[in-house]
């Protein structure tokens, strides 16, 4: 089956330095899929080059057949693709419902705001309050949830765990699993493995700039050898 | 005759409203340089010769095709506004990813291009700019006469800053130049084109100055000078009121207008420096301005 997203030979670089060494990788239509590694092993840098954030980058990107490589980054977020990044990108100067509605609906089959409030009912409560006023866990919902308002269907969500606290984080593992249901397609890059383990259908791992090993979940505990060498897990 | 700290009535009025005037214009340019600021980060300095073009355009289309005043009232902002967005996406655009400096010296540049291209072409005495039959004369308020001219620019300057005030405040498409200010990157990855945003606020802010060059070509004289002669004076009503904030720029350009206008009554020498004392002032008190926020 020819893969919803795919990216081969993907180089990246920050001025002179070279970040991404030829990464590969594809996702199928609803999968989920997570790329795991240590810091700085390129794992932020390959969704914001995927993304078209980072521009100084090289290889092929395609979502459904559509290549993104020359692709403006306003262009790229209309082909369907969404992007939440770790610092989650809340607006200070805008409220809670304004920053929902900021992105512009791109497709049929986005979340109507009532589904939005339905989803987290926290958001619904506090849509007056400046965005940046809400807590970690309740910044990292208004992220995702923007982005489910536009109908993209396919989702780069970039450490959505960091810095929240164990009930949140199984709040955002329940959305993930509603986000699957409806036939969403998510990358997600994690250093939380416990939390990857439970949302994730198939996994990456990174080293140097490149995917070193790829399984799928039901292999997980055939490489915890690997993943403890890799990770420290 | 009645008086008020022992200034007549009548010759302190007088100047209340010079001073509103001067304040209308303060506020409708300095609102146009902080809307560009804010979400260009580039100092304007071509703001004042924008006000000029927007004066010129006034004098020119009623003298080659006989438009009057209220044409000119619509089409300067729309001639130098396009003009703005062509300067914008030609050349001002290429300097975004360098140090700020570049882009005041390019908008300096183009200032003193445009100044000297326009006492090439019209010499640098000012032209005579006939007011609109509809607001000549003057109206009795009992304690001053108010010249109907007058009175317009002023009303028409407030509706203007509202109106600007309100689009960028109370709605979506000010929500969307509020956030690309704050995060240009993350609004484009929504799916919003940034850069023709960026085109749409500079051509915006040149087309307000050209909106106050036109209110003011009966007032002053249309001549090549007048940009450089006001803008400075535009430059520190928006530090004082606060780099980039829109209400900041409103309310400072109508009161430190004002305090021009108090000033010339109560000690005339220092009419010319008031506005810069106050922003040496605010700048040691308050460096952020009056409304802006604190970094």
């Amino acid at each position: 089956m020819t893969p919803l997203l795919e990216v081969r030979d993907l180089n990246a670089w920050y001025g002179e330095s070279h970040v991404l060494h030829g990464v590969n990788m594809h996702v199928q239509k609803g999968e989920t899929v997570c790329i795991l590694g240590r810091n700085g092993m390129g794992k932020t840098t390959t969704l914001r080059s995927i993304m078209g954030i980072v521009r100084q980058r090289k290889g092929t990107i395609t979502l459904g057949g559509r290549d993104l490589i020359a692709m403006p980054l306003h262009r790229t977020a209309r082909t369907g693709l969404g992007f939440v990044p770790e610092e989650r990108g809340i607006f200070a100067t805008l409220s809670v419902e304004e920053n929902l509605l900021l992105p512009p609906v791109i497709a049929q089959g986005g979340m109507t705001l009532d589904e939005i409030y339905r989803l987290f009912p926290n958001l619904l409560e506090r849509r007056r309050s400046p965005g940046t006023k809400l807590s970690g866990g309740e910044q990292q919902m208004l992220a995702i949830a923007r982005i489910l308002r536009t109908g993209a269907t396919t989702l780069l969500l970039d450490e959505p765990t960091e810095g929240l606290a164990p009930v949140i984080i199984d709040a955002i593992g329940e959305v993930l699993q509603e986000l699957r249901a409806r036939g969403m397609t998510v990358v997600l890059v994690e250093q939380n493995f416990r939390f990857a383990s439970r949302v994730a259908d198939r996994f990456y791992v990174m080293d140097h700039g490149q995917m070193a090993h790829e399984f799928p979940v039901g292999e997980l505990s055939a490489r915890m050898g690997m993943l403890h060498e890799t990770l420290g897990v | 005759m009645p008086m008020i700290f022992g200034i007549p009535v009548q010759a302190l009025m007088g100047q209340l409203l010079v001073g509103l005037i001067n304040g209308s214009f303060y506020a409708l340019l300095s609102l146009g340089l902080a809307v560009i600021f804010g979400l260009l980060r580039v100092i304007n300095f071509a703001h004042g010769a924008q006000y000029m073009l927007g004066a010129f355009v006034a004098l020119l289309v009623q003298q080659w095709l006989g438009l009057n005043y209220w044409f000119a009232l619509i089409l300067a902002p729309l001639i130098v506004g396009a003009f703005g967005a062509l300067v914008e996406r030609s050349m001002l655009s290429r300097l975004y990813k360098l140090d700020h400096l570049y882009g005041l010296l390019f908008t300096f540049g183009l200032a003193l291009t445009l100044e000297g291209l326009f006492r090439w072409q019209f010499g640098a005495s000012g032209q005579p700019y006939a007011a609109p039959p509809a607001l000549t004369g003057a109206v009795n308020l009992g304690f001053m006469f108010l010249p109907l001219y007058r009175g317009w620019v002023v009303v028409a300057s407030l509706v203007v800053c509202l109106a600007v005030w309100a689009l960028i405040e109370k709605t979506r498409l000010g929500a969307t130049l509020r956030a690309a200010t704050e995060n240009p990157v993350m609004v484009q990855s929504f799916g919003i084109n940034v850069p023709m945003l960026l085109t749409l606020t500079y051509a915006l802010g040149a087309g307000l100055a050209a909106l106050a060059g036109v209110l003011a070509a009966p007032i002053y004289q249309v001549s090549p000078l007048m940009g450089s002669n006001i803008i400075i004076v535009v430059f520190a009503v928006v530090v004082v009121g606060g780099m980039g904030s829109i209400m900041g720029a409103i309310v400072t350009g109508y009161l430190l207008g004002i305090a021009e206008g108090l000033t010339k009554v109560f000690y005339p020498e220092a009419s010319n420096i008031v506005i810069f004392v106050i922003m040496a002032i605010v700048l040691i008190l308050r460096p952020a301005g009056l409304f802006g926020k604190e970094a």
